[in-house]
């Protein structure tokens, strides 16, 4: 925490990544601040889990660079042997950005052959010098913050996807990481528990300040509950700013997403009225 | 049709390179690895209690076809006396090793390699390396040191029901004096053939829980399969080149041992 004020915690510089032939991110420079909470927006499929999964080293990009506190990450992710180098440059800052990060994956990504207690404790147990109580006061918190209390004994499979969620966020925040990469936190949950999640998300940011980026497509949850907004389109980041300044941007791609509920809204209102169907339904 | 054969030759070395290098890699994260007791009990379970029945089974039949076909055999020559040697020492130093190894493969093997494919598949694997867990050290060593303590293991239970089917075949079923059987035995077996027996089950089970580790680990960069297609063909690939490896491993320290 010696880093000077001005350096984002986590930045990335003319990031691209490519599948084949597909240019998934083109260009996506961003930063982080510190104690932020930052939510990614865009249409389904214009690589906002990449981008996440990018800052975490789990996908090696093709072009640029991230960076943890002004430093380049290396990555852990395998090479063509399948094998994990260690020695790549920036290995270390990944070491140390791992053990300060947690992630939660778009399909929870819970440990099929632990229990939910078992989950939870796994950072802990695995990376971390935790006394074993320690782990079992955390873990228990954990667990009851979630309301997954009475089905720590409970494997993944014997629970509904929203507890699933709601388990793999507890695991997410059990390490009291500094950063948290959440993708799509609320994907599957019910109006009740979505809401519930973005609001354990700032409470939780509130209360051990870590610095989160959020991938969602939840709008008006992420305008309530994150500070900073990045609008990703056709691989690069066509907007950046606060909720303040997303509702005024008068940027079409960034109106168009904006303004799609009320769009929808008048939409229906005009079939129901009897309307004839918009032109650009034919 | 050379450059053909140099680009096979080219790519079953550069493959038999990348397992040597994930085996080792395996073995060596065991090194700090926490809590590694609890998952390599899990693995010796799944790899030996679960396989028992059918290495018992397996064993026991193969002693008693041993058993029926050399009796005969050996009758006509009037050397009847010699069929305990001759089951004692095909299966300790050949047929216990092999079976047991492919029958391991079968059941354990097939059923790691798509455990572990399906994690990688569902992200499980990537979950461990951001939570800085190794995944070798959390999914491979246990399981490849499960390898070395269930192999030989499994190994010495089917050569004990193999030669009490061959007893059940000789002195059972047909006239042969049990004591013969069990004192020739006594006789013909030496240290060197136990230690060839269990030097092939330790390789043996190297070999095949690395390749079957190794195809489940890269399910996901399997060519033309995707999804469950990818973990299927993963695991039908581990099967294949495992029982491959088993009879080629055989050959070649047969060749230096014998």
């Amino acid at each position: 925490m010696n880093e000077p004020e001005n350096v984002p915690l986590l930045a990335t510089r003319a990031l691209v990544k490519r599948f084949g032939d597909q240019v998934v991110l083109a260009d996506v420079t961003l930063e982080i601040p510190r104690g932020r909470v930052l939510a990614v927006i865009g249409k389904s499929g214009t690589g906002k889990s990449v981008l996440l999964k990018c800052l975490a080293g789990v996908l090696v990009p093709d072009g640029g660079e991230v960076l943890f506190e002004g430093r380049p990450l290396g990555s852990a992710a395998p090479d063509a042997t399948g094998l994990c180098p260690a020695d790549t440059p920036g290995a270390e800052a990944l070491a140390a950005f791992r053990r300060r990060c947690s992630y939660l994956f778009q399909g929870n990504a819970l440990l099929d052959s632990l229990t939910a207690w078992e989950n939870v404790a796994l950072p802990l147990e695995q990376a971390t010098l935790l006394p074993k109580a320690e782990i079992r006061v955390r873990v228990t918190e954990a667990l009851r913050r979630l309301e997954l209390e009475a089905d720590a004994g409970r494997y993944p499979a014997q629970m509904s996807g929203g507890m699933q969620k709601r388990l793999a966020l507890a695991r997410a925040l059990v390490t009291r990481p500094e950063i948290v990469l959440f993708d799509e936190p609320t994907a599957g949950l019910d109006p009740v528990r979505r809401n519930a999640v973005f609001g354990l998300i700032a409470h939780a940011q509130r209360e051990f300040g870590f610095t989160a980026v959020v991938v969602t497509h939840d709008l008006p949850e992420a305008l309530a509950a994150c500070d900073h907004l990045a609008l990703l389109d056709q691989g690069r980041i066509r907007f950046s700013g606060t909720p303040a300044e997303f509702a005024a941007t008068p940027d079409p791609v960034v109106a168009a997403f904006r303004d799609s509920p009320a769009a929808l809204a008048r939409d229906i209102a005009s079939l129901r009225a009897g309307a004839a169907k918009p032109a650009d339904y034919d | 049709m050379i450059s053909a054969l140099g680009q096979s030759s080219l790519r079953i070395v550069s493959e038999a390179g990348d397992l040597a290098r994930f085996t080792v890699r395996g073995f060596y994260s065991a090194v700090g690895s926490r809590r590694l007791g609890r998952r390599l009990a899990r693995a010796v379970y799944e790899q030996g209690v679960r396989c028992l029945p059918v290495i018992l089974i397996v064993g026991t039949f193969t002693g008693l076809v041993l058993g029926l076909q050399a009796y005969h055999t050996l009758n006509r020559f009037g050397s009847a006396a010699l069929l305990g040697p001759l089951v004692a020492l095909t299966l300790v130093r050949e047929l216990a090793p092999v079976l047991a190894a492919l029958m391991l493969v079968g059941q354990a093997g097939s059923a790691l390699t798509a455990e572990i494919g399906i994690q990688r598949n569902s992200e499980q694997i990537d979950a461990l390396e951001t939570m800085g867990i190794d995944p070798f050290g959390f999914l491979v060593a246990p399981r490849l040191l499960a390898a070395l303590i269930v192999f030989p293991i499994m190994t010495g239970f089917f050569t004990l029901v193999g030669l009490v089917g061959g007893w059940l075949s000789a002195c059972v079923l047909l006239p042969l004096a049990g004591n013969v059987y069990w004192a020739s035995i006594d006789r013909a077996v030496k240290g060197a053939d136990v230690a060839e027996c269990m030097v092939k089950a330790l390789v043996f089970g190297a070999l095949t829980i690395a390749l079957c580790c190794h195809n489940g680990f890269n399910a996901h960069r399997r060519t033309g399969a995707t999804g469950a297609r990818a973990v299927s063909a993963s695991t039908t690939r581990a099967v294949v080149f495992s029982s491959i490896g088993v009879l080629a491993a055989d050959y070649l320290i047969t060749s230096l041992l014998v």
